[in-house]
């Protein structure tokens, strides 16, 4: 059995769950609906097979999660991105961390941003915008949220509007949500 | 409207300009209000009721310090079918004396409060006490709803003190 992944990484990694995950070919009609189950989409992933254990919640948390983070106006990509990434450190979600690093890097076409997360986590410097943001969405992920008044002043001195700083609390708040079960349900591990 | 119950949390006025932002995001709210139903009230609750998901919100919005939402829940819980014999459990440090319901209330406290030291052994330990993949899922998913619903009032409150 390979190693549970630990560190922080953007390399692509796969997910070994805790709970066995639904088998396709046994999943009921509300799982099916869930899973939405095409004949072009047959290939689904182990952690969205465990989550069609609750198909209730798996029908509308897809589609509430995509809306928030790929919304087409408002909140650029990149800083919806780092939300989701402040909300994964705090979490620890090493999984979770990976992919959105990589979203990020992408988006922005860096990488410095997230190579000094990685480093000094919470205590990380950033460019002054960027700091406003990751500052912003690790109090709000913290246990109890403990964003301030000074935090969302400092986002709206950056140059966040209104709109943009509800798409940031948005971002972080649902990886409060995705963080709960892909860092608590399974493991993230070397990819192939 | 259905962003009515997070505008409500959040303490937002009737002429707030924050109501006007969530009315952009109208699809957001929607698919916010009905995820709080697949996780509070589902058609198919399994093994955890929904009077016993009212309660796991009740101890969570205790353990966050946030008197609405509490009072929200409480005002839930105090309606379902079953509560005056668990009405002790509302304060989160109180521990039932069955191992099932034990078992799964300290693994909603853990992901409430602490969700980065989550292991296998956590998962094993539910497993042990009889709670099964699905119900375990099922819980996941409410405290994860809880921790994000939170985060929003949390965030929200902060965009109507700016105004």
């Amino acid at each position: 059995m390979k190693p549970a992944v630990h560190h922080y990484t953007t390399d692509v990694l796969d997910w070994r769950p805790f709970v066995t995950p639904v088998k396709l070919e046994e999943a009921t009609p509300a799982q099916r609906e869930a899973l939405k189950i095409t004949p072009a989409n047959k290939k689904i992933s182990d952690y969205v097979l465990v989550l069609a254990h609750d198909p209730e919640s798996l029908l509308h948390r897809s589609p509430l999660f995509n809306a928030i983070m790929y919304g087409r106006d408002g909140l650029d990509h990149g800083g919806r991105e780092l939300g989701a990434i402040g909300s994964s450190i705090v979490n620890r979600c090493v999984y979770c961390i990976a992919v959105h690093a990589r979203h990020y890097n992408q988006a922005t076409k860096t990488t410095a941003v997230v190579e000094e997360i990685f480093a000094k986590e919470l205590d990380a410097t950033l460019p002054d915008r960027e700091q406003s943001i990751f500052d912003f969405s690790s109090k709000l992920s913290a246990f109890p949220p403990a964003a301030s008044a000074d935090d969302v002043a400092r986002l709206r001195d950056k140059g966040l509007t209104p709109l943009e700083t509800l798409d940031l609390i948005l971002s972080t708040a649902i990886f409060g949500w995705a963080n709960r079960l892909m860092h608590t349900l399974g493991e993230p591990i070397p990819a192939g | 409207m259905t962003m009515d119950l997070i505008a409500s949390l959040a303490g937002l006025a009737a002429d707030s300009p924050v109501r006007a932002l969530l009315a952009r995001r109208e699809d957001i709210m929607d698919l916010t209000e009905k995820s709080r139903q697949a996780v509070l009230t589902p058609a198919d609750p399994g093994g955890l009721s929904h009077t016993v998901r009212a309660l796991i919100a009740v101890r969570a919005a205790e353990r966050l310090g946030d008197p609405v939402l509490r009072d929200h829940y409480f005002d839930q819980f105090s309606h379902g079918e079953g509560a005056y014999d668990l009405a002790d459990l509302v304060d989160p440090a109180r521990r039932p004396d069955d191992p099932w319901l034990g078992a799964v209330f300290d693994h909603a406290d853990r992901l409430t409060r602490q969700p980065r030291t989550a292991r296998q052994s956590d998962i094993e330990t539910l497993q042990r006490a009889g709670v099964s993949d699905a119900d375990i899922v099922r819980l996941a998913e409410l405290a994860a709803f809880l921790g994000y619903q939170a985060r929003l009032i949390s965030g929200l409150r902060l965009m109507e003190a700016a105004q």
